[in-house]
Order: structure tokens, then sequence, then C-alpha cells
């Protein structure tokens, strides 16, 4: 048999039926659902009279609108509330396990899925949000899908699809101190630019991602989709295997282990071709902070603001003056002279334990500056309870942080975490478009400990010294 | 149930932009109803209005001449960021019924599918000249045809302006095309078929129901 890629092996475990053409009646292991992208489709299903195929495959929470603040008290936003009231509705209704404001699992859906032990190397894995590439982290092929096929897989559990080409981007090598997957990631795209992977699923391989913790896998991963590709994908080994054991759904004892022997198996084979490639040492990356409009548009925090007239291409000449048009940054400014106004510390991306550690640690016994408002979002109630357990939440208030409720907050801030016009926000994200985080907000992209330095110091500072 | 999209002659409108975003076809304060209608309203809406809600009379959809577009012309990796469908459902809802560009990101790309909105790849240079005739030319108005996978242009509309032109002129060829230039493009056959006809996809997918629970039993999952 020719040798295999991880997607390859996952895809062939996934066929119901394949057409000559290769259009794949494509199987789905779980189906995470949110308030914001399936009121729709539910909606679809009631006026065909169609049935949800396995509610005991689908899992809701309530993420994306929610507010962070007091849950005790009702939702102001009488329409976000009404979405939020309508999953409930409709998970009672077909029967879907959901896990509400109230529910002690509760959090981003893509923080929650790992957590719970949903997310399992070689599954299936589809949500009505773009980031759910960060479940590839477990090696699970796991990429987001619109509204009509959320509908398509409430429906036949299944998805029609056509194999993507592969990628593979290898990382070797150590990474220095204060140099996080963040920074790996966002370097990625800073090379091959936010449509450089384009009809792809990548693998990331090579040492310095195989001594990365699944938390940092996942930040890699999650990105995956600002340079355009459907997936990223993680070979499952030891690491994965130890945050699974004894995790909700995921299996015990005896089929535990007889997991872990299948899982082995899905690692790609050596030999098998993939369509594209690229390899970076992890050495060479520094700290990086995003200077523009999309999250190709990164730089060193040693660099300065790239000049537009230097840029050799007319369409990324014009893209980037209107990006520092609306950055409100000039040409060759010192990334370390920009000042901030707010900091973001939170999202699918960079909400985890081990990010809220490394940011605590970095502010323990200072104090935010001045100038800055400050706000940790952690991704779920169980990251927030255990932070707290860790006395984490007193190390963020004590330096004058808001400590607040698990959701998706400023990321996207479709709740009342949003930037006013013109400020300027370090933020642990994954995009900085523009009015991402309020209309004329601008967001700058970085890893936790570099939003945590920022938020003391005012502005960018190379959290290598700190 | 799609909308079928067969063809469509209609004002194309440039829009000279590369990477627009989800997050600027329809800003997420719009993504709270639950409705799959009425997002055209809020078509690109922080580019559409000022901060006081009034309209931004430099954006080019704001332009009285193109108030009548439904083929939107941009430039490369149209649709990228998030996976709302709301982007194409708000770019129906507005009037939009195809968008030419040399890329599009993928989940994007499939969403249109599902929505009869057809989105068109044609080759970056092909797609400059459009943008400039669109700009320079009044009425530019632009046919596509499926079943053929053509675009055809007006006649006459590749002729280069008087005015030197400092987008991108230097990197295309300046040759004009012949009046009524017509661009094939490629289209996956089965996002043809689907869209053609209109199809449900999930009524077709649900005739492999047998093979479907055949799976789950061999997965254990059933």
């Amino acid at each position: 048999m020719p040798p295999k890629t991880m997607y390859e092996k996952v895809w062939d475990q996934h066929v119901v039926r394949e057409m000559p053409d290769g259009l794949t009646v494509l199987y789905i292991d779980a189906h995470l659902i949110h308030e914001v992208t399936s009121p729709q489709a539910f909606e679809g299903l009631r006026t065909a009279g169609r049935k949800l195929r396995r509610p005991d495959l689908t899992y809701a929470t309530m993420d994306h609108n929610v507010p962070t603040t007091d849950r005790s008290l009702p939702m102001t936003d009488e329409i976000a509330r009404l979405q939020v009231d309508m999953l409930s509705r409709n998970c009672e209704e077909f029967g879907v396990p959901l896990y509400d404001l109230d529910s002690p699992r509760n959090g981003i859906v893509h923080v929650i899925g790992p957590e719970l032990g949903i997310t399992q190397p070689g599954r299936t894995m589809v949500c009505g949000d773009s980031h759910t590439s960060t479940h590839g982290a477990f090696g699970a092929l796991a990429f987001g899908i619109g509204t009509s096929e959320v509908e398509h897989v409430m429906a036949t559990q299944c998805l029609l699809q056509k194999r993507s080409r592969t990628f593979e981007i290898r990382v070797d090598g150590l990474l220095s101190e204060g140099v996080t997957a963040k920074d790996i990631i966002l370097n990625i795209i800073r090379r091959t630019g936010t449509a450089g992977g384009t009809g792809t699923v990548i693998e990331y391989a090579g040492s310095t991602i195989r001594g990365l913790s699944m938390d940092e896998r996942m930040t890699i991963c999650n990105m995956s989709i600002e340079l355009g590709a459907r997936a990223g994908l993680i070979a499952p080994d030891d690491t994965t295997f130890e945050y699974l054991a004894g995790r909700e759904f995921a299996p015990e004892g005896a089929a535990f282990d007889r997991a872990v022997a299948e899982w082995r198996t899905l690692a790609t084979d050596d030999g098998a071709e993939f369509d594209e490639r690229l390899a970076l040492k992890a050495d060479e990356i520094v700290p990086q902070v995003s200077w523009g409009t999309n999250p190709g548009m990164v730089t060193d925090v040693t660099g300065v603001v790239p000049d537009p007239g230097g840029m050799d291409s007319e369409n990324d000449r014009r893209a980037a003056e209107k990006a520092l048009s609306y950055m409100a940054l000039e040409p060759n400014t010192s990334i370390t002279d920009i000042e901030i106004d707010r900091v973001f510390i939170g999202s699918c991306t960079n909400s985890r334990l081990s990010d809220l550690r490394v940011a605590a640690d970095v502010i323990k016994g200072r104090r935010v500056s001045p100038r800055v408002t400050a706000l940790v979002v952690p991704g779920s109630h169980a990251v927030k309870r255990q932070a707290e357990a860790e006395g984490l939440d007193r190390v963020f208030q004590e330096a004058g942080f808001e400590w607040r409720e698990a959701g998706c907050s400023m990321c996207l801030g479709m709740n009342p975490d949003i930037l006013q016009p013109g400020e300027r926000c370090a933020s642990t994200s994954n995009r900085n478009f523009e009015g991402r985080q309020g209309r004329n907000g601008r967001t700058h992209l970085v890893s936790p400990p570099m939003a945590a330095a920022a938020a003391v110091a005012g502005r960018f500072v190379d959290v290598r010294d700190w | 149930m799609a909308e079928p999209f067969t063809t469509h002659t209609g004002l194309a409108v440039p829009l000279d932009r590369i990477n627009v975003d989800t997050d600027q076809i329809i800003p997420k304060q719009f993504l709270k109803r639950i409705e799959r209608t009425g997002f055209g309203q809020f078509l690109f809406y922080d580019w559409r209005f000022t901060g006081d809600g009034s309209p931004d009379t430099g954006f080019v959809l704001n332009e009285d001449r193109y108030r009548d577009a439904t083929i939107l012309v941009a430039g490369d990796n149209f649709g990228c960021g998030s996976s709302r469908e709301h982007a194409p459902w708000a770019l129906q809802d507005y009037g939009f019924r195809v968008i030419i560009a040399p890329s599009f990101a993928d989940i994007f790309y499939n969403n249109c599918f599902k929505n009869g909105l057809l989105p068109v790849v044609l080759p970056g240079d092909t797609v400059r000249r459009m943008l400039r005739s669109a700009a320079e030319q009044h009425p530019y108005s632009v046919s596509v045809d499926l079943e053929r996978q053509v675009v055809t242009e007006p006649g006459g509309a590749s002729e280069p302006s008087g005015a030197p032109d400092s987008r991108g002129a230097s990197e295309t060829s300046d040759a004009p095309e012949p009046g009524g230039a017509s661009h094939p493009f490629e289209v996956d056959p089965f996002l043809k078929h689907f869209i053609l006809e209109g199809l449900d996809e999930i009524g077709w997918t649900l005739q492999f129901e047998d093979d479907i629970a055949a799976y789950e039993r061999t997965q254990c999952t059933g």
C-alpha cells in the first residue's frame, strides 16, 4: 500500500460513499454547535420536517454573544438574548445536550470540546465556526462550515466533500524563552499570507511542534484558517494521550488502551507525499506583533512598521497603505514605540489555563499602565475555576486587570466587550480585521505574555527582556 | 433548497480591494438575527455608513450609478475569515447574484453555492481589467452563463481609457480585448450541477441513508 498522510488516513476511515468524480459522502463524528450559526439550520430542519439524525453526536454551547459580566443578571441585549433562548429551545426540541450559561461545562466551543474529551484523534469534527481547525491539534480532521452545512450535518451526520490538497509545515529546533506557539503561527502566516493555505489541509510537524503542550498545539491549529486552510493537523502522541486520559467523553480503562493503539497508527507514513511544504527554524522566531488589518501583516517586536513604498507587489502596497491608514500608523515606527489603550487576553486561540499562567507570570507584582484598560476572559468555566484555584484571578486583579466570565468576548465583539473608535488593543485573539473588535478599533495580535507585558508598559515591549 | 442559477446579466460594480473578509461583508453586530433574510441592509455596513449612520459617499456601492448593480467584481481572496453564511445571505439580499474575483476563501466559496449566489474565478489580469472597466464605463453590464461557464463583457468594454491608471497598469498587458470579450471559467461539476438545478443537497445525501446507517454499524456509533 502506498504511504499515506494522516489526513488521507482519517479521510479514508470516514468515507460513506465516494462518487466517480471524487465527491464523497463523509461521515462526521462530532458536531459542535453554538447560538449564532445554528438557528437558521434548526429552522431549516423544522420547515422540511426532518429529524436531527444524531443528537448524541451533537454538542451545543453558548459562547459568541454571551456577556462576560455577572451572569446572575439578565442579558441586556434583547436580540442576543433571543438567540441564546432560541438555542435552548432548539436543543430541547431536538434532544441535543446543551452546555448553557449555568452549566459548569460551558465555555468557548473550541475550548470545551478538547476539555471534555469530545475532541479525539482520528475523528471528523465540524462546527459553524472557522476556528474549528483548533481540534486538529489532536489529530482530528476538524473544519468550519456554513449554516447550510450545519443543517446538512444535523439531517444526515455527513457532509459532501472533495479531498483537499495537503500542506506540510515543519518547525524544527528550540524556541527561545518568551517565544510562544502564537509567535510560531503568526510567523507562518506572515510567510504564507492569508491565502497561502487555501484549498489545503495542513499538517504541522517537526521537533518544535512535537515539544509543544496540547494548549500550544491548539493555538497553532486554531489559526490554520488565517492562512486560508480548511484544517490543521498534528499527529497524536503521548502528550495527546496524557491530555485525554480521564476526560469526560474519552474512553476508559481497556477501551482507552485500545483507542491509543489505534490512534498511534494515524501518523503520516514515512515517504508520504504532500502537495506543498514549508520549513521553519524555531530559533529564528522572535515575538511577533501584527501591524495591519489581516493576520499576515505581522512583524518582529524588534522591527518597525513596514513602508508600503518598499513593497514589490502593487496589490500588497495598496493593501498596506489602507491598513496603515486604518491603524493610524506611520511607516518605520518602531513596534516598541506603539502605545496601546486596551489589552484583551482571551479567545479560542489563547484563553486556556497555560495562556493565563504565562500572562500572570509576566504581570505578577506589577500594575497595568494607567493608560490601559485590560481584560482577561477565560475560555471556559473549567479554565476559570482552575485559574481561581491557582490564585491567578488575584494576580490579574491586583495588577488592575478585569477578571471575567467565559466566552468569545472581545475576539469578535458580539457582546458588549468592544473597542471604542480609535482605541488600540494588544489582543491574544486571531483576527485583526477592520472593525473586528469594534468599529474603528485597532487590533494588534500578540501572544499572551506579549499582551500582558504591553498592559504593564502601556506600549509593546519585547517580553524576552522582561 | 437553494435558488437555482443558470444565466445572469447585470451591472457590475468594482470593489477594488484584496482580502475582503467576512467581517467587512457583514459585521458581527448583525449576526444576532435568527432568520436567513434581511441582511442586505447591513452589507459592508462599516464601509457604506459613517459613524453617525449616514451613507459614506466615498464608498463605491453608494455611487448612484451602481445602485442597481447585481455583479460584484473584487480582488484576491474574497470572503476570507469567518465561516458566517450571513456573508452570502447579505450579498444576495442586497441584490448581488454573482461575485467575480481572482480567488476566494474556501468556506465562503462553498457557502455561496448553497444560496444561489455564484462565485466566479477569473484570472487576475482579467479581473483587473474588469475592475477598471466597471469604474470607467457606464453602464458596464456583464453576462454570466453558468451552463457554458463563460463570462461575457459588453461590446467595447475593454477599451482602455485615456487617463493613465496607476493601479496596477504596469503589471498587466494594456492590449484591449475585442468588444464583447468572453472569459471561460472553471467550476466543480458537482457544485455546478447543484446550483444549476437548485437541488436540495440534504435530500440528495439522504438517498444514501442506507449507506450512512451501514457505516454507523461498522463504527459502533449507531
